[in-house]
């Protein structure tokens, strides 16, 4: 049983990790600013969703986990409200240097 | 496990790093404002895996108040980046 | 081991890119990734306080004062455009930090093994103090006047920054004024983040006297809460000159030092406190120190007042 666990976490975590190497080179690759945000979004769902996940077979006890969930949450909640928030501001004549 | 997590948090650490550092050579403010959210959230990641890998729970507390303070400098740097620069004296 | 010479190196790259970084936006951008890195650097170091602080404060607040400082001196490029200082100047600089950098890293390399430390009387004091963070207590309790002082220190930083605004201005309002757009983006984000974050604030501040936490953290998720809302226009910053927030930011140190004086009749020296009272001493100090230092922070990086109180 405790091999099953330890086996989806290192998947769990790989996956996670490889989704913070796709936003990453989305984000370094992609040619405008929108794009690039959209890949930046990927890698905080997705890649942190991935390893929270992965951590949460670890973890023992109801608050711990609660914990872990709650800061992707807030990670996710962050992210999102920012993204937006950048995503409009780069529209043409939005930010200034 | 332990040396698995931490691995995987150094990874995570490099492929941000490596971001950060092509980021940074654009002088684009939305640019910098991203590498910074992009931080943010790989430093979360990378303190998630180092609490469970290094038996430090407090690190998840540190991840959560990341979280909260990565929103709120963004916040600050759009606001700021957003100003007109003639500013009335 | 591997991740931490990466980190070391890391930190290293980052800080070496904030000196060098020609804009100071950019380096604003590269200080606030320097102290997220550092905040890694203390995990790593088993000092979960440290780091909390780090991110909180070194990172988060001081970058984002450090943003407002930026901004400001933009405006006033023009004036200083052609006076850099000297090729001699900058080299003496340069030498006086590596000498520093030097003889600190001479002398940590130089501890006795192992390093002189005070860590098992603390630990054995712990349960006299009632608390169980054994920061928590050499901050409360141990070196509580060091705390005090700090705060006394924030608060004359404060009165520094006040006394930077022109005459006309004494008592005005700081910042400028954000409208807030009803439908706007950033009008949501702040009604759904702000309330998560004022409980991620009280619930760091309230485990402090357990786990990693206290007041100066939890103080500074408050104050980052009340900024991003004046920031988002729902509310402005209030005027210097109210009576409540200046009753606010003395309350704190008030009670502190009301509480130390009563140590002398309570337990023979300042700031001494009686062993079945301790803990509720601690926490009657606690709550108006983190109410107070949020005001502080959060007006420190708000500003010299920069309207005038009558339109």
């Amino acid at each position: 049983m405790s091999l099953v666990r330890d086996a989806l976490t290192i998947l769990a975590v790989c996956a996670g990790a490889f989704f913070f190497l796709a936003g990453t080179v989305g984000l370094l690759r992609f040619p405008d600013a929108l794009s690039r945000l959209h890949a930046l979004t990927k890698a905080d769902n997705l890649g942190l969703g991935l390893i929270v996940l992965g951590l949460l077979l670890q973890t023992e006890g109801a608050f711990p986990a609660l914990r872990l969930i709650s800061v992707w949450l807030l990670g996710l909640l962050a992210g999102a409200t920012v993204t937006q928030l950048i995503a409009r501001a780069v529209h043409p004549g939005g930010l200034h240097d | 496990m332990a040396n698995f997590l931490l691995a995987a948090a150094g990874f995570v650490m490099a492929t941000v790093a490596l971001a950060l550092v092509r980021i940074l050579r654009r002088p684009a403010a939305a640019e910098r404002i991203m590498a910074a959210q992009l931080l943010g959230t790989g430093g979360i990641a990378a303190l998630l895996l180092l609490a469970e890998a290094t038996g430090v729970p407090a690190a998840v507390d540190v991840a959560l108040v990341l979280a909260l303070l990565a929103a709120f400098v963004s916040v600050a740097f759009v606001k700021s980046a957003d100003r007109p620069e003639a500013d009335a004296k | 081991m591997v991740f931490d010479a990466g980190l070391a190196v890391l930190v290293l790259g980052v800080a070496a890119w904030t000196i060098v970084a020609r804009d100071t936006f950019a380096a604003v951008v590269g200080f606030i990734a320097y102290g997220l890195l550092l905040a890694l650097v203390w995990v790593r170091l088993a000092a979960p306080d440290v780091a909390l602080t780090e991110a909180a404060i070194g990172s988060g607040l001081t970058g984002v004062l450090l943003l407002g400082a930026s901004t400001r001196v933009r405006r006033t490029k023009n004036l200083t455009a052609g006076k850099e200082p000297a090729a001699a100047l900058r080299l003496a600089a340069i030498g006086l930090c590596v000498m520093v950098s030097a003889a600190i890293a001479v002398l940590v390399l130089l501890l006795p093994e192992p390093a002189p430390t005070l860590a098992a009387p603390v630990a054995a004091n712990l349960a006299a103090t009632g608390l169980g963070n054994p920061v928590t207590a050499v901050l409360m309790a141990y070196r509580a006047i060091d705390t005090l002082l700090e705060v006394v220190v924030l608060l004359l930083a404060l009165l520094g920054v006040w006394s930077l605004a022109p005459d006309r201005l004494w008592g005005g309002v700081p910042g400028l004024h954000y409208r807030a757009d009803p439908d706007g983006i950033l009008t949501f984000d702040a009604q759904l983040l702000v309330p998560i974050g004022i409980l991620v604030g009280i619930h760091i501040f309230w485990v402090g006297s357990v786990a990693p936490g206290g007041e100066f953290q939890g103080a500074t998720i408050l104050a980052a809460m009340w900024i991003l809302t004046t920031l988002s226009g729902l509310v402005d910053t209030p005027s210097v000159s109210r009576r409540w927030l200046r009753l606010l930011l003395i309350a704190g140190p008030a009670v502190f030092v009301a509480i130390g004086l009563a140590g002398f009749a309570m337990a023979g020296a300042f700031l001494a406190y009686p062993i079945e009272h301790a803990k509720l001493l601690i926490l009657i100090i606690e709550v108006p120190v983190t109410l107070s230092i949020a005001a502080m922070l959060a007006l420190l990086v708000a500003g010299p007042p920069e309207r005038s109180l009558h339109r």
